[in-house]
């Protein structure tokens, strides 16, 4: 675990740059960790992350795609749209949750 | 009287029906174990059957014969819980009262979850080999299969047993080269996940082993659909995989009744403290084994290492006492490799499987994620120590909470002692 500086604020990061302090994210710092990873934010993207934000706290787990869809209403067609390729990792690297474990 | 209420006669619910029935008194404390049929699988042998290793009967025992005396065993279908009252209802109306309620239902493969999964190719040149039914469908389909597209694909995460799906890949390549028909056979392996594994160290080490065999790896895919007409996989970001011989691990659900009971996940497993496996909503419900959401693999070993931690707590707990043991997440898996040869993974919630001895420093005589027959011996073994050592609920002189000894630290921290 090491610390990085992102758009001026100081943050704690794994060996892959997730985040790993819940309360060091803001939406702006959201803003700027999308954009890194080639995905400029809109509406849509910011549901998708608020409700990871949400869940993250009364779960303890970054949710899956499958809850993404399922609780938060997202269809996982769109979520390979809005962050393609690897939706369950792009969104918690932006929302600043642990990357998902792969459920050994 | 209280009444101990356990849903679920497999591996979990059988070793938690056999320890408590010795531990509680039974005067005071009635035992009732209820499951749909009377039909006990050995389910690690699924995986040898498509090959003719193990008949139906290696692997088929009644439940009834590894439940003791002063257990009542119930043959039904479970309609829900009803936690606020206390009490299961069965579908044919029977009404099961408990103090302490065990649900230990499992997972269980869902073919119907995916669209074209079901349909007219089920069977004929879709298969699973996660049920009795499909791993004997599967040996008739090989012996027929001469050349083509073989694609060994997992639907999603979490699944039962996540290293089968790699052992039936490594056992079908060298299946197919012994019969003399590997150069005329294309092999892949479709994943969810973006290697082999889900663990960096094992992912690399079974990565190169499928790269070894020529096996090509498609990542990050998640099937939306199958296309039964032209034979493919679609993705929901449209990407295909053809193939002609299909050997699917459809999706992995937890019992429906948990879903009508209010108690389940999107997935229909039980939230519980990873811990002690209690419900934080109702402090009398406790999920062992698939069945719940701790974030293990979904594998006997967990099931068996949980159990005995669980054990000491449950006696805590109705003790009115707080539960002083924790689980780890600890699992012990044996990787057939093809060839008469197998790994072995030993690892927990935070230690992911690494390289080295097991049980027992130097002298293993087991070697950790390392292709031996040593291994490969003790997989077969452990189907006879399954039937007469593990579910009847006698000691297995393995530690159940996981131990560095022997283990292969990658990269030491510089103060840290080497174990």
């Amino acid at each position: 675990m090491s610390t990085t500086t992102i758009d001026g604020h100081e943050i704690h990061v794994d060996d892959e740059g997730f985040m790993t302090q819940y309360d060091e994210w803001s939406e702006d710092l959201g803003t700027v960790l999308a954009a890194q990873i080639g995905i400029e934010m809109s509406e849509e993207h910011w549901n998708a992350i608020r409700f990871l934000r949400r869940d993250f706290p009364e779960n303890g787990e970054t949710a899956t795609l499958r809850r993404v869809a399922t609780v938060g209403g997202i269809p996982t067609k769109q979520l390979f749209v809005l962050f393609p390729k690897k939706p369950a990792t792009k969104m918690a690297y932006i929302a600043g949750l642990p990357k998902p474990r792969g459920c050994v | 009287m209280r009444h101990l209420v356990i849903l679920g006669a497999g591996t979990a619910g059988t070793m938690i029906a056999n320890k408590l029935r010795h531990r509680l008194d039974r005067i005071e404390w009635s035992i009732t174990v209820v499951d749909r049929d009377d039909e006990h699988h050995y389910q690690p042998g699924y995986l040898f059957l498509p090959f003719g290793g193990y008949s139906r009967k290696q692997v088929v025992r009644s439940r009834h014969a590894f439940l003791p005396a002063g257990v009542d065993f119930v043959v039904g279908m479970i309609d829900r819980v009803v936690a606020d009252e206390n009490v299961v209802l069965l579908e044919d109306g029977r009404r099961l009262p408990y103090d302490q309620l065990v649900i230990a239902t499992g997972t269980t493969p869902r073919p119907d979850q995916t669209p074209g999964m079901l349909g007219t190719e089920w069977r004929r040149s879709i298969f699973d080999f996660y049920t009795l039914e499909g791993a004997e469908a599967l040996a008739g389909a090989l012996t027929r299969f001469d050349s083509g597209r073989l694609v060994v694909h997992i639907t999603e995460m979490p699944i039962k047993c996540p290293v089968a799906p790699l052992e039936f890949t490594f056992l079908v390549e060298a299946w197919l080269r012994e019969r003399g028909i590997r150069d005329r056979v294309e092999l892949v392996y479709v994943t969810p996940l973006d290697g082999a594994f889900t663990k960096p160290v094992a992912s690399a080490q079974l990565g190169g082993m499928l790269e070894e065999r020529k096996v090509h790896v498609e990542t990050d895919f998640l099937v939306e659909r199958i296309d039964t007409e032209r034979k493919v996989l679609v993705s929901y970001d449209e990407r295909e995989v053809p193939f002609d011989l299909l050997v699917t691990i459809p999706l992995n659900m937890g019992a429906d009744f948990v879903a009508r009971s209010g108690l389940g996940d999107e997935l229909n497993y039980v939230p519980v403290d990873k811990h002690t496996q209690l419900s934080p909503e109702f402090k009398n419900i406790f999920a062992i084994g698939d069945a719940s959401d701790i974030p293990a693999s979904k594998a006997g070993s967990v099931a068996h290492f949980s159990v005995e931690i669980f054990v000491d707590n449950f006696l805590e707990h109705i003790a009115g006492r707080p539960m002083t043991g924790a689980f780890d997440g600890h699992a012990n898996c044996f990787v057939e490799a093809g060839d008469d040869k197998a790994l072995l993974i030993d690892f927990n919630y935070d230690t992911e499987p690494l390289t080295g001895k097991y049980p027992f420093p130097v002298v293993g005589p087991m070697d950790l994620l390392k292709a031996t027959r040593v291994n490969h011996l003790g997989k077969l073994a452990f189907r006879w120590i399954y039937w007469n050592v593990l579910l009847p609920g006698r000691p297995v002189p393995l530690p159940a909470l996981m131990s560095m000894t022997g283990k292969h630290v990658p990269e030491p921290e510089p103060d840290q002692q080497e174990a």
